[in-house]
């Protein structure tokens, strides 16, 4: 019981509410941000009838989702039916645990307000750990439907999702090589120095300008694992009827819908962290302590949604892969430039550096 | 290629292997990208419907009327050009003779006492306007509406013969209003 009392635990359920409250509102409006952006990239005007700018969209569908009704076909399997979409929804959610928000916050009175939900030095492990499972949710929605299409919508999207993580794990391995430590903290402080060593770029010390094969294979994998344009083949309408979720109505489908923005949150928060140094930015050393923890959680916020952007303008530009390119360009292209990437970084540790 | 050719301008496709850049994908992705980013701050082609309205153009053919002239004396001699005209054959006349008494309703001594153009036969290509001899009959800037029985589609004299007391314009018989102040029709050369 005493834990449930101590300054820890409290400090980490309100972050943890807090940061599950901004996951959620920032996908609610991503949602907007997605129809807005589709509409100017298409020289349209987007939706601008629920209050100023449309900003009570997102509101206003998800009142329609609700009051949608719900549908549970006769013959699916209603247990498994139901926890797809929870999982899924819960696998997203959970992601964000491990990833460092800001510095520590110093509140004065001796009390610092750790900026991370859990500091686990396995980290990295522990995001692909949960957006493995994250491809189970899919899986059991597809398959306890009973319905031929969203079978075969949820196979293509867990072996995609499979294929990928392959060369996304081994992306990372370089990263986890140059900074001989798995937790995200860790990875994040490490980015605060100067670029190259050099003392003029404080704070720019970020593994894009080291890893630039590994980021564009992480980023490519991020997509696939996202199941976004150009790698959006789960979700099909022409030939699939609908994709994975194609059984679902009301609010279990909003889930899915909505776990897909909850996950494009979250990736963009890992590939901020990973590559794009987190919450360092250029001149974050000279802020007084308590204001660089502030500015850091805005620079940050800042990272993630140019990467929820990057993330809309490609899908609003590029066409989708067909099936068999997209397994091509992840086993024989992604794959086999991930290992080289690891022997690249290998051999440069060892002949170059030190 | 054959010798024989009916024109010149048939280009023969080349299937070239890919340049190990082209091949990288990456290039032309970022040149795409750039072009919808272009779009994000173009002009939008929007027009807000129920508050902005879209002009139609000025040769609009939409629904018949049957004009009167300017004694309110219906145009119209049935004389039959205007269904012989129609390609859909969306046109029905009976004509009658004007009897004693009704010369403030016709113009001239014969009149159609029944005209009926099928709407969901007609294609609004104006011929019968065209064929007109008598300026009688021109399709308005009015759309036709729609409706849930195919009979109601078959537009009768009620529907369509200009209602008394309203603009001579011909093209539609509302006051034809531009620029907020009323504007006055010039018969065209060719109908003078």
């Amino acid at each position: 019981m005493e834990i449930i009392f101590s300054d820890l635990f409290k400090d980490k359920l309100i972050l943890a509410t807090i940061v599950f409250a901004i996951s959620l509102g920032v996908a609610a409006y991503s949602t907007w941000a997605e129809r807005k952006l589709a509409a100017f990239f298409q020289d349209r005007i987007g939706p601008n009838r629920a209050g100023v700018f449309g900003l009570l969209q997102p509101i206003a569908d998800g009142v329609k989702l609700f009051m949608k009704e719900e549908i549970i076909p006769a013959d699916s399997d209603k247990f498994l039916f139901i926890v797809g979409p929870s999982l899924f929804m819960l696998t997203a959610l959970m992601t964000s645990a491990v990833i460092p928000w800001s510095t520590p916050l110093d509140l004065g009175n001796g009390h610092i307000f750790e900026m991370q939900v859990a500091d686990i030095n396995i980290g990295i492990l522990y995001v692909f750990a949960v957006v493995s499972i994250g491809v189970y949710g899919i899986m059991i929605g597809g398959w306890s439907s009973n319905n031929k299409y969203s079978l075969m919508g949820a196979i293509r999207a867990s072996s995609q999702m499979i294929s990928y993580e392959l060369a996304m794990g081994l992306s990372i391995i370089a990263i986890i090589m140059m900074s001989s430590s798995m937790s995200i903290k860790d990875i994040v402080a490490q980015q605060s120095g100067g670029l190259y060593g050099m003392e003029g770029l404080q704070g720019l010390n970020w593994n894009i300008f080291y890893q630039p094969l590994g980021f564009i294979l992480f980023l490519v994998c991020a997509f696939a694992e996202c199941n976004r344009t150009p790698f959006d083949l789960p979700e099909c309408e022409a030939e699939l009827g609908g994709g994975f979720h194609i059984e679902y109505s009301s609010m279990k489908l909003g889930l899915f819908l909505f776990a897909e923005y909850v996950n494009m949150f979250i990736s963009s928060a890992v590939i901020a962290s990973l590559y794009f140094g987190g919450y360092n930015f250029p001149g974050l050393s000279l802020l007084p302590e308590f204001w660089q923890s502030i500015a850091g959680v805005a620079v940050f916020m800042g990272k993630i949604t140019f990467g929820i952007f990057f993330f809309m303008w490609v899908r609003w530009t590029i066409p989708r892969f067909r099936y068999d390119q997209l397994m091509t360009l992840g086993w024989k292209v992604l794959l086999p430039l991930a290992i080289l990437n690891i022997v690249l970084t290998g051999g440069v540790m060892s002949f170059f550096i030190k | 290629m054959s010798a024989l050719s009916l024109t010149n301008r048939k280009k023969v496709l080349e299937k070239k292997e890919l340049t190990f850049l082209e091949s990288l994908y990456l290039p032309a992705i970022f040149g795409g990208m750039i072009i919808t980013f272009k779009h994000l701050f173009k002009k939008k082609v929007t027009i807000q419907y129920p508050e902005e309205k879209k002009n139609f153009s000025k040769v609009y053919r939409g629904k018949h009327i049957l004009k009167r002239d300017e004694q309110g004396r219906e145009n119209c001699t049935a004389c039959g050009l205007c269904a012989v005209a129609c390609p859909a054959e969306a046109i029905t006349i009976t004509a009658a003779e004007r009897k004693k008494g009704e010369e403030m309703l016709y113009k001239e001594e014969k009149y159609a006492s029944l005209y009926e153009i099928n709407m969901l036969r007609c294609i609004f290509c104006g011929l019968c306007e065209e064929a007109c001899p008598k300026d009688a009959i021109y399709l308005t800037e009015e759309i036709t509406p729609a409706n849930y029985e195919r009979e109601n589609f078959i537009y009768g004299k009620d529907k369509l013969v200009q209602p008394l007391g309203t603009s001579a314009h011909p093209k539609t018989y509302k006051p034809y209003v531009k620029d907020g102040k009323p504007y006055e029709y010039k018969t065209p050369v060719n109908l003078q």
